[in-house]
């Protein structure tokens, strides 16, 4: 008997992933929450929200000060199941701009070791919007590689720049009725242009992808989410999907 | 002992009123001579209110010099706690009478959530000389620095309705209120008001400060009794008796017969929906147009004046109402209580006939309507209950862990606390006697830190030490959070139901505002509901049409039958006698000459096809039906406890390899299917009942699926609130219910995981396990029929096991694991893709 909740088991050893396609590129989205990119050996993460519980620890709410660690640990299990030789971080990657400098030295030591012999691009965010000094790796806004663009925050769809991007931000949740019971998982959601990550952080919510905060980014109806699921992603067209 | 204990102008005003004064009333101003504290246990009716006040009005009226009565400032004399605002209220109201036809310079005041806000500020330095609250402000009172001022001159408490109050967090809240009181005033008297319980002496004890000795201190008892012997009978009706279901629709007929026959009936049901569809359904049949109103705790507040008001002036012949009407009260002259569907407790039905005539020494008059044919045996339990005159009320709960944060919070907010006189203060309090010092110590910690073994929190302290070795609050900032979260009532994500116009009437327009609001509904409710199901709300059938923020829009329906049943079982578990009663009754065949011919029937037929469960044991049968295997115990121990014991069973035989697929449950029996013959594996030996029914299940098994269990996690978010560690709402921004349940899901997660023996988490086990999934009831089940499982194998379902059989497709049906869902979701998308 697994005891673990499904987001913090390991993960199979040869990893499987649901094959997109992203402005002309084909990537790869997997069930823990990453893209895997084979052609340019690259893992995309978003929304870790390091150190948040300290965050709120700080403003008299003591949430168990565990989330780095865990966080962490899901993460390390990624990186070995994938070994990328670049791996990039979406952008809020600590839950505020003092995050980085209050890392406990175990998981900064952490960090390190899981950024040996690999580039490492922190994107920056709204919580983070500068760059972690204190930590190896290197901070853009954004980056362009081949056809897809990395970016934390979505651009509006009728702007030209919106085409292959990759983000994050939004926290994409998806809700299905069934049998009258209710599932809501955070998921991928993407049309063929644009791609946006669930947060892969262990204490982030979800916003439920119909909400109108996305409305300006995906066509109503005609967008697609890959809900996470304990072994496999679900793929659900957005006109199966149920609002909150 | 010569002076008469009631002053002439009280007797004078007894006499002018012509009434007599009580014994009970007499003893209780007896007892205040002594100062001591007294329980009153009474039937309604008794004059109790009046009873409880009388020595602090006598107090209050004879103290004074008339001479100097203007000028002298006094302090708060009486504090009155009552577990509804509206009871506090109504007190007040009551209490002027007397006070006023007296002349007695008395002050009077309320105290709720509604008092504004320059009231309360007022009521701190010019307390009334009696004031009238609920549990919440004493706390708030007492997280105040000027709280040792306040109450230092209290010399009474009166707690009304102890018997509810006692039974939920807020009695644990109380609990340690009361020992705060005690410590800030020494000489305070508390004078306890209760209906009839099982336990006395757990109240006795509730209310009077425990020492470390083995033996409980107790209050002083005075009990009045019976009054009249109610007069109940189970309603005959000619109408054939259903195998199961909770509407009673098949004896609508005789209530209506019923209320028609008397002059004001009061019908009590178990929930809100049961309430809304028997409401709707007497409109139907009401061809004499009497004046009918129905009543619950989700209609809105403006619609539940209306009808007590119409109540009180004698305007309504009948109202169908929740439990939301079952508290003291007084709605003037009812002659008969309906009591719809499974009384669950002897002493719940008490209370609830009491509700008629409120005059003690007259019967009480009130007919039992079973539902279906379990409920008629379990009315017939209740029925020779009520005639023994025997209660079954719970016993004392063990005050919870995350009041107790909540609490010491309070206190470090009104003055810096000692951890050790701390610890001897809230020991003295019944609920917590037995707290030992090292889980205080815990508690303490993480009200501070947050407790937790990874100590990297210490900058952040809510709580500092003192250079003397104290704990004070380490900023302002802490009270004021403090005062945003107080009180142990974590509401269920609530709705509110406006309607509007339907958009399928016109074009699609967007959906209208400024409809009016029905009230509110289950958020968990509204979730199934897609765009165009009907159901019942505010005795009307509406049609779902959308959401929009916190808001469920609806429009009236023109269908008959509402799509979406909305029965959910009580929230009550039928009590342990009752459930020993039936059993009992059940083992008995002498005993069925008193139950309906259809019921004797029914039972006469199960000893032939299959065979009666007995008093002690479980009887298991199993049979085949339409390709599946089914297995039913008849238990009897309430849904909730069925329901743990069905979700362990499953998992246990799948590990067996018995591959159930799902199970339902209700209050008397489990049902357990699946595709592999469990008779077969019983029969050669390879599935043993006595190991799967081992108590051992409660266990890993149990473990294992409380990782997942979304009960479980509830329960947590419950106790994260009222301890502190996620906040209600933050100033001037409210949470809703739904942002709160997801977070803390994943904070219980991540807990769970890196610190399984942390405060909170055993704060929710305590309550999982008294709660929600009755686990301690289970426990004694298990131990119960330990060696005594008879297994029965028939052909076909047996007479017992029709109704449970029949509750598939109402209740919801469990053991399907969430991804499976997903899954067939995402296949039937394939098929629908491939156009097969």
């Amino acid at each position: 008997m697994n005891l673990l909740p499904a987001h913090m088991r390991e993960f199979a050893a040869t990893p499987v992933c649901h094959d997109i396609q992203i402005n002309g590129e084909t990537v790869g989205l997997h069930e823990s929450g990453v893209l895997w990119w084979p052609d340019a050996s690259t893992l995309v993460v978003s929304d870790l929200h390091l150190e948040k519980a300290s965050s709120y620890a700080r403003r008299g709410s003591m949430l168990p000060p565990y989330d780095t660690e865990a966080t962490l640990e899901k993460l390390a299990a990624v990186i070995e199941a994938f070994e990328p030789s670049r791996v990039i971080s979406l952008g809020d990657s600590f839950h505020d701009r003092d995050g980085a400098d209050r890392l406990p030295p175990t998981y900064r030591a952490m960090l390190a070791t899981l950024q040996l012999d690999r580039e490492w691009i922190w994107i920056t965010g709204n919580h983070d919007p500068v760059a972690p000094v204190s930590l190896c790796g290197e901070t853009l806004e954004e980056i362009t590689i081949g056809g897809l663009t990395f970016r934390h925050e979505p651009q509006p769809k009728n702007r030209h720049r919106s085409t292959g991007e990759v983000c994050g931000h939004m926290h994409p949740a998806a809700k299905i009725k069934r049998y009258g019971r209710v599932i809501r998982r955070p998921c991928f959601a993407a049309d063929n242009k644009r791609l946006i990550l669930p947060a892969f952080g262990v204490l982030t919510g979800g916003l439920n992808v119909m909400d109108q905060a996305f409305l300006p980014l995906f066509q109503p109806r005609a967008f697609s989410v890959f809900m996470l699921g304990d072994n496999r992603l679900y793929p659900f067209t957005a006109s199966r999907l149920t609002p909150d | 002992m010569n002076q008469p204990l009631l002053p002439e102008r009280f007797q004078d005003w007894f006499d002018a009123k012509g009434w007599v004064p009580r014994a009970h009333q007499l003893e209780l101003i007896e007892a205040s001579h002594s100062n001591q504290s007294t329980l009153l246990i009474a039937p309604t009716g008794a004059g109790k209110t009046l009873a409880g006040f009388l020595p602090s009005l006598i107090e209050l009226a004879e103290g004074i010099d008339p001479a100097t009565a203007k000028k002298q400032r006094r302090g708060l004399h009486t504090l009155y706690i009552s577990p509804l605002k509206a009871l506090a209220v109504d007190i007040a109201r009551n209490l002027e009478m007397p006070v006023q036809e007296m002349a007695l310079d008395i002050q009077i005041e309320t105290r709720t959530g509604d008092t504004p806000s320059h009231k309360r500020q007022r009521q701190k330095s010019k307390p009334p000389d009696i004031l009238l609250t609920t549990p919440e402000q004493i706390a708030l009172l007492l997280s105040d620095p000027s709280a040792q001022a306040l109450f230092s001159s209290l010399r009474t408490i009166v707690l009304d309705e102890l018997h509810a109050l006692v039974t939920s967090k807020r009695g644990d809240l109380l609990a340690l209120g009361l020992a705060r009181l005690k410590k800030l005033a020494p000489n305070l008297k508390i004078i306890g008001l209760s209906a009839t319980v099982a336990e006395p002496d757990d109240l006795r004890a509730y209310i009077v400060p425990q020492d470390t000795s083995g033996d409980p201190a107790l209050a002083h008892l005075v009990e009045v009794s019976g009054g009249a012997q109610p007069d109940i009978s189970i309603l005959q009706s000619g109408e054939r008796l259903p195998w199961s279901g909770h509407s009673a629709r098949y004896a609508l007929g005789d209530i209506y017969d019923l209320i028609k026959a008397h002059q004001v009936s009061l019908i009590f049901v178990n929930t809100r929906s049961q309430a809304e569809a028997i409401f709707q359904d007497l409109w139907t049949i009401n061809d004499a147009n009497l004046p009918i109103a129905l009543h619950h705790g989700s209609l809105d507040v403006g619609q539940r004046r209306k009808v007590e008001a119409a109540m009180t002036a004698g305007a309504l012949r009948a109202v169908v109402a929740t439990s939301s009407l079952d508290m003291g009260i007084d709605w003037g002259d009812i002659d008969l209580v309906i009591n719809v569907g499974a009384p669950k407790g002897a002493s719940r039905l008490a209370q609830r006939i009491g509700r008629a005539n409120h005059r003690m020494d007259e019967p009480s008059k009130a007919v039992l309507v079973p539902a279906n044919r379990f409920e008629v045996l379990e009315c017939q339990a209740a029925l020779e209950a009520s005639r023994d005159g025997k209660q079954d009320t719970p016993p004392l709960r063990k005050g919870a862990l995350d009041v107790l944060a909540q609490h010491l919070l309070g206190l470090a907010c009104a003055a810096p606390i000692d951890a050790d006189t701390t610890y001897s203060e809230i020991t003295s309090a019944q609920s917590y006697k037995g707290l030992p010092r090292e889980t205080f110590d815990q508690v303490l910690d993480f009200v501070a830190t947050g407790g937790y073994a990874l100590r990297t929190y210490d900058r952040y302290a809510r709580l500092r030490r003192t250079a003397e070795g104290t704990w004070r609050i380490a900023n302002p900032a802490v009270a004021q959070q403090y005062r945003l979260n107080v009180g142990t009532i974590v509401e269920a994500a609530m709705l509110k139901v406006r309607l509007i116009r339907s958009k399928a009437q016109g074009r699609r327009t967007p959906i209208g505002r400024g409809g009016r609001v029905l009230g509110q509904i289950e958020e968990w409710f509204i979730e199934q509901l897609a765009h165009g199901d009907t159901f019942i709300f505010g005795g009307e059938i509406l049609q779902f049409e959308g959401l929009q923020e916190n808001e469920a829009y609806v429009s009236r329906s023109r269908t008959e039958n509402p799509k979406i049943p909305s029965y959910m079982g009580g929230k009550f578990p039928l009590s342990t006698y009752l459930a020993q009663g039936v059993r009992t009754m059940l083992a008995t065949p002498a005993t069925w000459a008193a139950l309906p011919d259809q019921v004797r029937e029914w039972l006469e037929l199960q000893q032939v096809h299959s065979q009666l469960p007995g008093a002690h044991g479980l009887l298991v049968e199993t049979f085949p039906r339409a390709n599946k295997h089914y297995m039913v115990c008849y238990p009897f121990e309430g849904r909730l406890a069925h329901q743990t014991l069905g979700m362990l069973l499953t998992k246990r035989l799948e590990r067996l390899g018995g591959k159930p697929m799902g199970f339902v449950a209700n209050d008397y029996a489990l049902a357990i299917w699946g595709l592999g013959d469990l008779a077969q594996s019983i029969a050669s030996k390879r599935l043993s009942l006595d190991e799967l029914f081992d108590e051992d299940i409660l266990g890993d098994d149990l473990d294992a699926w409380l990782a997942e269990s979304s009960l479980m996690k509830r329960s947590f978010r419950d106790c994260a609130v009222i301890s502190g560690l996620i906040e209600r709402r933050h100033p001037g921004q409210e949470k809703t219910g739904r942002q709160v349940t997801f977070s803390s899901d994943l904070i219980y997660d991540v807990l769970r995981q890196h610190e399984p023996d942390h405060v909170l988490l055993q704060a929710t086990w305590n309550d999982a396990a008294q709660g929600l999934l009755d686990i301690s009831r289970l426990g004694e089940l298990l131990s119960r029929i330990k060696g005594r499982i008879k297994h029965t194998h028939v052909d076909r379902v047996s007479p017992l096991a029709v109704p449970i059989l029949l509750e598939i497709g109402r209740e919801p049906v469990y053991g399907e694991a969430m991804d499976s869902i997903l899954d067939e979701a995402a296949s039937d998308l394939v098929t629908e893709a491939m156009g097969q």
